[in-house]
């Protein structure tokens, strides 16, 4: 097979997951002022600190400017045309999947993504997200039992007020960048999870997100807090229905680790990245942020496989004594996506170690960056970082660009990087073909070899899912 | 089982094989020699169907099937096996996942169900005991780290996991230390039956010591130039490849 035709073949999958939900429902005009702000609040039944508190961002968010940094381009959404607000009208709470409706559930099949068989197989507690409002909690009596919260946003705010007042924006401040501000003001819904002292949560905890209606932003906002020497495994899984227009998406989470606490953040993202003339897909601007204790511990790991635009970077604060971060990333572009994605580990703390571990994948005519920083603060006595990026290439319309930066305040500094960019080549292929494994299943294999570190990290039942997911973004259907 | 006629091959325009006749029958072994550049790789490519020749007369026939209008995963699933001369890397993927992955592709072909796990891995270690494999080999990356030897036994491992009708053995010989090749070597005869034939591609006698042919076969300068019995083998072993060129340029 000649590079021309692989090329072709890799840039000829569809999205699969192009189809959407007719649900009734609550959409809010388009456009953004104080008034809507104060719309979303009331809607949400949210105490007046918390619609003050957003207020606050939104005047914040007015005096900033979009960031143009990332090596990244598209046309800038016009913030008055989006509407802040679409919540399915249907506002039971379940207490169990089948309550659920049946069209709702219908596309998680499509998906591939049985509740009933998750609930049963794999023990996932999955806190459903459907475009802005939490639909379906399960598990949510069994974690009770363990002191565990893990429900939506808005729930948590209105339970648990005094952890959400104590914990939000203490990572990501309402003013930390344009997208986080913009967030801060009028987020609709997302997860909160609090782990008690000493609790090992017993299962992954898991979110599907879901954007749904046609030009309707998403704005989530998640906040994990493991309390003292507690532990948990919190999933993110993503995908879009496809749509024309571009939408926009821009998340927060805020993860907390105290004293001797350890997060593991997994997210598989698949949102629809565009059609082959890179027309549509989701512009993902996120901001994720772990702040670690005294020898607390904070993993992220990511497979980004979708969006038309990623500009991505889960971050570690190694403020603590001893305390350790990690990312873990595989991120793919194809045909005209772009990626600038990476992550910041910050080391205030003595004895801090961080770990990074980025494999990029391009192919088509997209453009992939990792962008990573390793600061190391003038207290962080014998700080270490390890940081290893690779780029695989497809074909030879596609860029892949590496921008580490590396500020060491500290002789005793440990800092290693290393790089490689590498191409699948004829000859792999061929030799996977000569052994009867066909060109689809020959690329599907050698990607997930080149990304094994990675996989490896995820939780079984994702590594899975995100197996199948880096397939599906690689491949076309043959001849 | 394996039928060339007239075969004619280049690569981007230049003329590599010029018009090589050549049957292989069931239970037989042949061994293709001659000098370096004489076209005995790109006879093997294109049996497996590396696509970058071009084949501009000619046929091959593999059991009454027109071989050239197959793809090579095709060829592979009716029973036809390379040993690479230089096999390639892939970092990341094990050999039981590739070998489970190959051997479930050809199943699949043949509208068979994956094989149980419990007999692949019985199946993996039998075959293993048989070439004098270490059992951590399997979890290793394809490839990656290999010496030459390890991985000229890693293609015959998959080789008698994969049981092809015809086994093509490109320069097997090549990177193999006096020890490996006898391992190697009883290897492949050990996985002879009247059934499936061989093709030993080599350009020195030694491996045909180990693996002995039914017939031997000259290529140069794009041509079978010279067949005849095992004894050919020992005659240009002592006399090399020079009077056969002579007696080739003569009839030009």
């Amino acid at each position: 097979m000649s590079e021309d035709e692989l090329l072709e073949e890799v840039t000829s999958s569809e999205y699969k997951y192009g189809f959407t939900t007719n649900i009734d429902a609550d959409t809010i005009p388009v456009g953004i002022n104080e008034d809507v702000i104060r719309l979303i609040s009331l809607k949400k039944n949210e105490p007046e600190w918390m619609t003050e508190w957003r207020l606050d961002a939104y005047r914040k968010w007015t005096k900033m400017t979009e960031p143009d940094w990332a090596h990244v381009s598209y046309e800038k959404p016009d913030f008055q045309k989006i509407s802040y607000y679409s919540a399915p009208k249907q506002k039971k709470q379940y207490e169990s999947i089948e309550d659920v409706d049946p069209e709702l559930l219908d596309t998680f099949k499509k998906l591939g993504i049985s509740l009933e068989e998750q609930k049963r197989l794999t023990g996932v507690a999955v806190d459903v997200v459907v475009d802005s409002v939490s639909v379906a909690t399960s598990f949510k009596k069994k974690l009770g039992e363990l002191g565990i919260i893990f429900c939506s946003f808005g729930e948590a705010i209105q339970e648990h007020p005094e952890l959400v007042k104590k914990y939000i924006g203490t990572v990501v401040p309402k003013q930390d960048n344009f997208y986080a501000a913009l967030n801060s003001a009028v987020f609709t819904d997302g997860s909160f999870c609090y782990i008690p002292k000493g609790v090992k949560c017993p299962m992954e905890l898991s979110t599907y997100f879901r954007i749904n209606q046609a030009g309707t932003g998403q704005f989530e906002r998640t906040l994990v807090v493991a309390d003292k020497g507690s532990y948990v495994s919190y999933l993110e899984g993503c995908t879009a229905p496809q749509r024309d227009e571009n939408q926009l998406h821009a998340a927060v989470v805020e993860l907390v680790a105290l004293d001797d606490a350890e997060i593991k953040y997994s997210t598989v993202q698949n949102w629809y990245p565009g059609d082959k003339n890179g027309k549509g897909g989701v512009f993902n601007f996120v901001t994720k942020r772990g702040l670690c204790e005294k020898n607390a511990k904070i993993s992220w790991t990511q497979v980004e496989t979708g969006s038309a635009v990623t500009w991505k970077y889960p971050s570690c604060i190694l403020k603590g004594e001893n305390s350790i971060g990690e990312f873990y990333s595989v991120a793919v572009t194809n045909n005209y996506q772009q990626a600038d994605t990476g992550t910041k580990m910050i080391h205030l703390g003595k004895n801090t170690k961080s770990t990074i571990i980025s494999k990029g994948i391009c192919a088509g005519k997209s453009e992939g960056s990792y962008r990573g920083l390793v600061r190391i603060m003038p207290r962080a006595e014998n700080a270490r970082n390890f940081s290893q990026c690779d780029s695989l290439l497809m074909g030879d319309k596609c860029g892949s660009h590496t921008f580490p930066y590396i500020e060491i305040k500290n002789k005793t500094a440990k800092v290693e990087h290393e790089a490689t960019t590498s191409k699948i080549g004829e000859d792999q292929i061929f030799y996977c073909n000569q052994r009867g494994i066909g060109t689809e299943e020959a690329i599907a294999l050698i990607v997930n070899g080149y990304c094994k570190d990675v996989l490896n990290q995820l939780p079984m039942e994702f590594a899975v899912e995100a197996q199948k997911l880096l397939a599906i973004s690689l491949e076309g259907s043959v001849g | 089982m394996l039928n060339i006629k007239d075969l004619k091959v280049s690569i981007e325009g230049k003329s590599i094989l010029k018009g090589i006749n050549l049957e292989v029958k069931p239970g037989e072994v042949h061994a293709i020699m001659g000098p370096n550049g004489s076209g005995k790789s790109t006879l093997s490519s294109v049996i497996a169907g590396r696509e970058e020749y071009e084949v501009e007369d000619g046929s091959i026939n593999f059991n009454n099937e027109d071989l050239l209008s197959l793809d090579p995963e095709e060829r592979a699933h009716r029973g036809i096996f390379l040993s690479f001369q230089y096999p390639i890397e892939i970092p990341g993927v094990s050999v039981t996942n590739f070998i489970k992955t190959a051997i479930n592709e050809s199943r699949k072909a043949q509208g068979l169900d994956a094989m149980p796990a419990s007999k692949m891995l019985k199946k993996m270690r039998e075959k293993m005991r048989l070439l004098e494999m270490d059992q951590n080999f399997l979890s290793r990356s394809l490839n990656e780290g290999f010496s030459g030897g390890e991985k000229k036994r890693n293609e015959i491992f998959q080789m008698a996991m994969l049981e092809p009708k015809l086994a093509i053995l490109d320069e097997t010989d090549s990177g193999l230390d006096i020890d490996a090749l006898r391992i190697v070597a009883n290897g492949v005869n050990k996985l002879r039956t009247p059934e499936n034939a061989t093709i030993v591609i080599t350009h020195y006698q030694r491996l045909l010591d180990y693996i002995v042919p039914d017939f031997v076969h000259v290529l140069y300068n794009g041509k079978i130039v010279k067949s005849g019995g095992k004894d050919l083998a020992l005659e240009l072993e002592d006399k090399g490849y020079d009077w056969v060129k002579k007696e080739a340029d003569n009839l030009v």
